[in-house]
């Protein structure tokens, strides 16, 4: 009973002191913008961890956040081994070969207006569609290593990349373009010096969108076969043994690494569209 | 007319590379046959055979709408050979989770716009955990859920639910803000108290926010309950055909449950569209 009623309190203490910060002056400066959620997602760990000690909640129903933590640093052998069949072998390559075979064909039909128009609707159909189910398919054509992880990947990062770049690259006006003419700029030269740059915004945007997409195949497609390592393998053998500590430490990887990607990614854009009205202005 | 000749052109050279992509892949298997019966076959035969597998490596376009048809329309719905059947079972669960998730999204979307302290800690988290592949905890919450007893519907529509739960706040929160200052002051001269500024101009501005978000929710919901039905073994519903097409390699019944899938989607995301058309237009809002 103690266990709930300081979780409790945490959880009491820690919204008092963010709805004090955030009408506070600190809020408008960096540390501050960190600051809130930090503490918000802190007492959230409190609370879990309280609740499940005061209320017995049974381990393998929801383990407290020590135990995962313990599972973690136990097991980091075993993570590592998951983290680079599952991320760097499935995710990466297949996310890498999925990205730069859309922007290549958005490229390629470029001088097309004719396939622009009906790639267009046809990519934006396909890209709501469930991709994922074609995981079986592609486990069963490139059996269980990561070679069938990475080929559903790709698939599934194709089709967002696609419609951003055939977007982008429609993203230059006519005064610009107009511009490029008068320079007499030939076709490659206006390509490369205004149209690409000028697609990048939306680019990154599709390559954001697929870091996300990228790491869920690769897991998913795991669960229809795979060899005896990788995340979404473990994920589902532990659940069988309901070693649920280790599912959350396998959880957090993916949490993990998701985020790193999502970021390198994030960071890459910033860098390459400095010049866009959404990344100026800010520090 | 215009419009439409490219698309189709598009969708004709994928049937075409689909048809021809079915020779090398499937020639294996005939060249296989005939070399264990002692015969020659000539290309032209293996051309007819690719096409007429009971278990291709890629099964051809004529196959699945076939199989489609005989699972549709020729079987009784009630049937468990039935595709209908199956399709129902799935979109039951997306139903219920898209419900549960939108409804539970909007709620906190109006909490994070009213609440300064609520915005700071918890928008952050879930702008970050659209990075974070939540997808990996289906098995777990299935088993979970079923180990305390809750079973069927509910654990794949909360599967669902929290798929399209954070598209819906992210973009309703976007959409809430989206009236400019001027239209803010504008209620504040005539008193109108929150609630107020919330139904007669914050929720209005919203909603072409709101159905593009919803749009998303809907396809992450149905990829939800199609996953959820993963781990519960192949029971019932679209996922549980995808995956007893896989144990079984009946290629057939996977492409043409990837093809229902396909169809549910697309309905679900016409549906909403659908309604987003009617109510913007009703609104003055459509472009």
């Amino acid at each position: 009973m103690i266990w709930v009623v300081l979780a409790l309190l945490v959880w009491a203490g820690g919204w008092w002191a963010n709805a004090r910060l955030s009408h506070s002056a600190l809020v408008q400066s960096r540390q501050g913008r960190l600051l809130v959620p930090a503490i918000f997602g802190v007492t959230l760990l409190v609370v879990w961890e309280g609740m499940v000690r005061g209320l017995q909640v049974p381990g393998v129903i929801l383990p407290p956040p020590t135990a995962i933590a313990a599972a973690f640093a136990a097991n980091l052998p075993i993570l590592w081994v998951d983290f680079i069949q599952t991320f760097v072998k499935g995710a990466l390559s297949g996310y890498a070969i999925g990205c730069g075979a859309a922007f290549g064909l958005a490229v390629a039909i470029d001088r097309s207006p004719f396939l622009q128009r009906g790639l267009l609707p046809v990519g934006n159909f396909v890209a709501a569609l469930p991709i994922i189910g074609i995981a079986p398919i592609l486990v069963m054509w490139f059996g269980f290593d990561w070679h069938s992880k990475a080929a559903v990947v790709v698939v599934m990062v194709f089709f967002p990349v696609l419609i951003n770049t055939l977007e982008g690259l429609r993203a230059s006006d006519a005064m610009q373009r107009d511009l490029m003419a008068t320079y007499g700029a030939s076709y490659p030269q206006s390509l490369l010096k205004l149209r690409l740059p000028a697609a990048m915004p939306f680019v990154f945007n599709g390559l954001k969108i697929a870091t996300t997409l990228a790491l869920i195949g690769a897991i998913v497609a795991e669960f229809f076969g795979s060899p005896i390592r990788g995340m979404g393998f473990r994920i589902s053998t532990e659940v069988g043994k309901l070693g649920l500590d280790m599912v959350w430490a396998e959880i957090t990887v993916a949490a993990l690494a998701g985020s790193a990607f999502y970021g390198i990614v994030a960071l890459i854009e910033k860098g390459v569209t400095f010049w866009h009205p959404s990344q100026r202005g800010r520090a | 007319m215009r419009r439409l000749l490219p698309i189709l052109t598009v969708l004709l050279v994928i049937l075409a590379g689909w048809y021809l992509a079915c020779i090398p892949l499937n020639a294996a298997w005939t060249r296989d046959q005939a070399a264990r019966a002692g015969v020659e076959v000539s290309f032209a035969q293996v051309i007819a055979a690719s096409y007429d597998q009971e278990r291709p490596v890629l099964p051809a376009p004529h196959q699945v709408a076939r199989e489609l048809w005989n699972t549709t329309v020729m079987k009784a719905v009630t049937s468990k050979k039935s595709l209908v059947y199956h399709a129902w079972i799935t979109l039951s669960a997306t139903l219920l989770g898209f419900a549960i998730g939108s409804g539970a999204g909007i709620l906190l979307a109006i909490g994070i716009v009213h609440n300064k302290a609520m915005d700071l800690s918890v928008m952050p988290w879930a702008i970050a955990s659209q990075t974070i592949p939540i997808l990996a905890i289906a098995p777990m919450v299935i088993v979970v859920l079923n180990s305390v007893g809750i079973s069927g519907l509910l654990p794949k529509a909360i599967i669902s639910a929290y798929l399209c739960f954070f598209p819906v706040v992210v973009g309703l929160v976007k959409g809430m803000r989206s009236p400019d200052a001027m239209q803010l002051d504008q209620m504040k001269t005539w008193n109108a108290s929150a609630p107020q500024t919330l139904w007669k101009l914050r929720f209005p501005a919203s909603l072409p926010y709101l159905f593009t978000s919803l749009k998303v929710g809907i396809a992450a919901s149905l990829v939800g309950a199609i996953v959820g039905e993963l781990p519960t073994g192949a029971v019932a519903g679209l996922g549980a055909r995808l995956l007893s097409g896989s144990y079984y390699g009946q290629t057939v019944q996977i492409w043409s449950a990837l093809f229902g899938a396909a169809i549910v989607a697309a309905a679900l995301v016409g549906g909403i569209g659908l309604i987003q058309r009617v109510t913007l237009k009703r609104m003055g809002l459509a472009r």
